[in-house]
């Protein structure tokens, strides 16, 4: 029942030595498929951050069973494939269908096997069920993330406009925002983070295909070098703008913090969330040429932090605790910090993101970004309004593109599905 | 039009194809079980035996070159019987045909170009094809008389079109284009199995090889719709698009057809609307993209209700769900379509990002589970 049960079961469920998805193919059938997938779940234990860098390249696989989903405090991974899907059918009864489909494919693929009966080796006057550029690479530490949009409660659809609960909010336009619709919103939407961006692609290619007729992908972001990191005894990663991004996110070990900030809790509405959270997405179009000609005393003094170390202006390295008045009163860190919010903290998962470059040459980069949060509107909202009125960095970066999701709780079990706890 | 890809007649024939990756080829070859045995080379084409029984063929082909090849086998004139594309220098392949007692003609294609080196071998005996059950045989010979209606009725069409261009009267061609091409696009994958007829008359400017000439539909589209002018070049090419579309009108009765082909044709069609209609690459110059689009899922709906009997049977879901996309796409076609008693559709410059997403969407729908029909066919 306890959540640190639970977690200590996923890590001793870590499985260093993932199969790949080879290993049970040709064999036909999912059963047997999802039969060798709990053969291998068994193995190491991984227990700090550091061996979760050598699961990395070890492939491992991330248990896709839990309390909560994985993809949210688990180590963030190297890639990520993100897509939004509008529902197209009105039947209830199909979307649930659909839900089971993608559980199922979502059980293989993060074991790192093929969906349905694989690759090859089936019907030759018919499709493959997998379209196969996964083959042969291992789990990769896939985990796949799915969310519900507010467009799913809206009156006379499914039926489940009574059980939207309030801390999903429609964002509001804040000051500075440009959002292309084309980039935003969304009925469903699947986080698949891996450390190979072929094994994320794969997830998301799958799910769309096994959706065609009931969802249609609204709009999809690639991303890499993860901005933000869960595991703070690894390297914090650096944004687009050179930066150390992360430093004081919440670890995916600190349960005390997770359930403060994170988690959704029993009684905090909406019983059916209870152990999910809500995830805000944004896309963070940034400057980049305007940037790179800024001086380095400016670009530190945008962040409130120094460029090679990471360390808080007037400190000396990067994990000291940050003099958030040492700082220009306009800069970054120190306006995103709790304690200039009341306290409102949120768990971040953001990656980098560059889809070329534009019509002017103007790489198109970015931070495409990903934050947890118990309640949307002590978490995100308070923390982008003070932002978006007064942050320096707003001259370099421009909000393009914007989501909000409700995020159920985990999958339990090979009997449990995504959403059970707001369809059953 | 597009490039060569798996046709409606080979479609019978790919069943080998993937034995050759799962090795099951090695097997025949050490048994000697009748298989034809060619060794391609960038100069030869060898069969191991000239004559062979009819019935179920096997082509085991060795690319003993340097460079990638493609094998055929050729009906006399020219039709495709069945076909295996990207044989990689060193390996092996083999493909399966269904040959009836006669003439046919191997190529190899070095390089995967021109007209290839070519062998002439012979069927013989009264080997046959496999039995069909009574309802695949109705499916097959239901299709084969649609696919001449269409050819039949599109004739005169493409005749009141072509004449138009020869008087010179530019509205009127204009308004004759789009019907002219309704039979073809409905029934392309067949037409497209005559392989020589295809890039005559509905290539598009970006779709010439080198050295090609740019013949039929889509040349008098730009000149009425984007030059607005009608040049005695054009009236020739009139005249050419008729003598064209005569020829398959001759050859349409004598494709290949069996319900799996019927079941990629409709498959194709989609495929045709996917990457060239929602796009609206197709009709660039007159934006009659729509009234393709439907032609297209007529010609697929025509597909799968004839073999439905079969398919109901072997994959009652699939027929459900293929039941409700075709509506639900055909609806949403109405959508664009002000005289429901014409082929008269909005013209796709007129139809916004948002509706075009709505459009591909459902086309997307549709052609997934179609996709799975041509197994249900072949259960």
């Amino acid at each position: 029942m306890s959540e640190s049960t639970s977690e200590q079961e996923q890590e001793q469920e870590q499985d260093k030595g993932a199969p790949s998805r080879r290993a049970v193919l040709g064999w036909g059938g999912a059963g047997l498929a999802l039969g060798a997938a709990a053969a291998g779940g068994t193995a190491a234990v991984l227990a700090s951050g550091s061996d979760m860098v050598s699961a990395a390249s070890a492939g491992a696989a991330v248990p896709f069973h839990g309390e909560h989903q994985a993809g949210i405090a688990s180590a963030v991974q190297d890639r990520l494939h993100f897509a939004a899907f509008d529902v197209k059918t009105k039947d209830r009864g199909e979307l649930v269908r659909l839900l089971k489909d993608w559980t199922e494919a979502a059980r293989l693929m993060t074991a790192g096997h093929p969906v349905g009966e694989g690759g090859y080796g089936g019907h030759p006057q018919a499709p493959p069920d997998d379209t196969g550029e996964a083959l042969g690479l291992k789990a990769s530490r896939l985990t796949l993330t799915v969310g519900f949009g507010p467009g799913l409660f809206a009156k006379g659809r499914f039926g489940l406009e009574g059980k939207r609960p309030d801390a999903l909010v429609d964002l509001e336009l804040f000051p500075g925002d440009n959002l292309d619709p084309a980039r935003s919103g969304g009925d469903l939407c699947v986080q698949a983070c891996a450390d190979d961006p072929q094994v994320a692609v794969h997830a998301i290619r799958q799910l769309a295909r096994i959706g065609f007729g009931k969802t249609a992908v609204r709009w999809s972001q690639l991303g890499f070098g993860k901005t933000s990191s869960t595991t703070p005894d690894e390297q914090t990663p650096r944004n687009m703008m050179g930066f150390k991004d992360g430093t004081r996110n919440i670890a995916g070990t600190d349960k005390a913090a997770l359930e403060k900030h994170v988690w959704v809790g029993a009684g905090d509405g909406g019983d059916w969330l209870t152990g999910g959270s809500y995830l805000v997405a944004r896309r963070i179009r940034m400057n980049i040429e305007t940037w790179d000609r800024t001086s380095l005393g400016e670009q530190e003094d945008i962040f409130g932090r120094d460029k090679g170390e990471g360390a808080p202006v007037g400190k000396s390295k990067e994990r000291d605790e940050p003099f958030l008045k040492a700082m220009k009163p306009e800069a970054h860190v120190r306006l995103a910090h709790p304690d200039s919010n009341d306290g409102a903290t949120i768990l971040r998962r953001g990656y980098s993101f560059t889809d070329g470059t534009d019509g002017l040459g103007r790489l198109d980069a970015g931070l495409f970004f990903l934050a947890y949060q118990r309640d949307v509107r002590t978490g995100f909202v308070p923390i982008q309004r003070k932002l978006a009125k007064s942050d320096v960095l707003n001259e370099y970066i421009q909000h393009v593109g914007s989501a909000v999701f409700a995020v159920p709780p985990g999958v339990r079990d090979k009997d449990d599905w995504w959403g059970r706890t707001l369809f059953a | 039009m597009r490039p060569a890809r798996l046709t409606v007649v080979t479609a019978v024939a790919v069943v080998a194809a993937l034995s050759a990756v799962t090795g099951c080829s090695e097997k025949s070859d050490a048994s000697g079980d009748g298989a034809v045995r060619v060794k391609a080379s960038d100069t030869a084409c060898e069969v191991s035996t000239k004559e062979f029984p009819a019935g179920k063929v096997v082509f085991e082909v060795e690319n003993k070159g340097s460079k990638v090849t493609e094998l055929y086998v050729l009906f006399p004139d020219d039709r495709i019987v069945a076909e295996r594309e990207n044989i990689g220098p060193g390996t092996k392949a083999s493909i399966t045909a269904e040959l009836k007692a006669g003439d046919y003609e191997i190529a190899c294609k070095p390089g995967m170009k021109g007209d290839g080196i070519r062998q002439t071998v012979k069927a013989t005996g009264t080997g046959t094809v496999e039995k069909r059950s009574p309802e695949a045989d109705a499916a097959v010979a239901s299709y084969r008389k649609y696919v001449q209606e269409q050819a039949d009725e599109t004739l005169p069409k493409a005749q009141a079109f072509a004449d138009a261009v020869k008087a010179g009267d530019i509205e009127a061609a204009k308004k004759a284009y789009s019907l002219s091409r309704i039979g073809w696009e409905r029934t392309e994958p067949v037409a497209e199995s005559f392989g020589d007829i295809d890039p005559k008359v509905d290539v598009r400017e970006d779709g010439l090889e080198p050295g090609q000439e740019w013949t039929g539909w889509h040349k008098l589209e730009k000149s009425l719709f984007a030059d607005n002018k009608i040049d005695d070049a054009d009236k020739k090419l009139a005249e050419t698009l008729i003598a064209d579309l005569t020829e398959w009108q001759k050859k349409v009765g004598q494709a290949e057809i069996t319900p799996t082909s019927i079941a990629n044709g409709a498959k194709e069609l989609l495929d045709e609307v996917a990457t060239g209609k929602v796009t609206g690459e197709e009709e660039r110059y007159s934006h009659t993209d729509l009234v393709d689009f439907k032609a297209n899922v007529e010609g697929a709906e025509k597909a799968y209700e004839l073999l439905k009997p079969i398919t109901s049977k072997t994959d009652p879901a699939l027929s459900a769900e293929l039941d409700k996309q075709f509506a639900a796409l055909n609806n949403l076609l109405e959508k664009y379509r002000p005289n429901k008693a014409a082929y008269e559709y909005t013209a796709y410059d007129k139809v916004g990002e948002a509706e075009r997403k709505e459009l591909s969407d459902a086309v997307n729908a549709l052609a997934e589970p179609l996709s799975k029909l041509a197994a249900a066919a072949a259960k």
